[in-house]
């Protein structure tokens, strides 16, 4: 929690982009002590590693600097900051001052791969499927976003003749 | 024994520091780690129920928010990378107009 403060607080892209790695660092912890192991690992090797990788790239590709304030985010500062708090706060209030919320344990690992794998191959083999179809688009937009301009086209003109 | 209310908190907290994030930043790389944030506040929730019931099926929703979140992080930051490179800024109060 103090790690998403900071990535509200902090000007630099990195340093939230470091302090959003905490974040996802704390939230696999959370997942193991819920007894999602396989989530754990997943979340750690996903978006502490892969995701993150691409935004510091990103950050350092870019050579992003300080960001500058206007006169835009100042109204939206106005505007979501005293609006967010009031949502947070009703709805915190609301779910500690529920009365039948059940408590969870903490501690026992029943999230094992081998039933993950089960469900997964099974009962959702389809949406599965689609999303390695989602995956392989994604791939090729990104490449075809990222290539420089003069490079592709050229390659389409080679294609033309 | 850990009340299912703290986690779900926990998750709405950090929903709307990513929301919070999204208003207010202006840098459109730090407003892209705030959709992350938003994501994860939601598989917090997805993994707190699915321990209350013991239901595997809600880990097997967070494994495919985090499958769409991955693409999504990839074509997002191609866009950003695609966009830097005719705008040379990468503060979105500039960027307003689709094509140059």
């Amino acid at each position: 929690m103090a790690g998403a403060v900071n990535l509200l607080v902090q000007s630099h892209p990195i340093n939230s982009a470091l302090s959003l790695i905490v974040v996802m660092g704390s939230l696999a912890a959370e997942y193991l002590l819920l007894g999602a192991e396989f989530l754990a690992a997943v979340q750690v090797i996903v978006y502490a590693g892969a995701i993150m990788v691409l935004f510091v790239i990103t950050i350092m590709l870019l050579n992003a600097g300080k960001e500058e304030r206007s006169q835009g985010s100042r109204v939206a500062t106005l505007l979501g900051v005293p609006g967010v708090l009031i949502g947070g706060v009703l709805v915190a209030w609301t779910l500690l001052h529920r009365s039948d919320m059940q408590s969870v344990p903490i501690g026992a690992l029943w999230g094992d791969p081998k039933g993950i794998a089960r469900l997964l191959f099974h009962d959702f083999l389809l949406p599965f499927e689609v999303t390695s179809v989602l995956i392989l688009i994604a791939i090729m937009g990104a490449v075809v976003l990222a290539s420089r301009p003069e490079v592709a086209a050229r390659g389409a003109r080679k294609d033309g003749k | 024994m850990v009340p299912l209310s703290y986690y779900l908190v926990l998750s709405g907290i950090l929903f709307a520091c990513g929301v919070l994030g999204f208003l207010i930043k202006r840098n459109i790389i730090t407003i892209f780690m705030s959709i992350e944030l938003m994501l994860n506040g939601v598989n917090l929730s997805f993994v707190a129920f699915a321990a209350r019931w013991h239901a595997l099926s809600g880990q097997v929703f967070v494994f495919f928010v985090m499958v769409v979140a991955a693409a999504e992080t990839a074509v997002g930051l191609a866009i950003i990378i695609a966009v830097y490179r005719t705008r040379e800024t990468l503060n979105v109060d500039q960027v307003n107009l689709l094509k140059l």
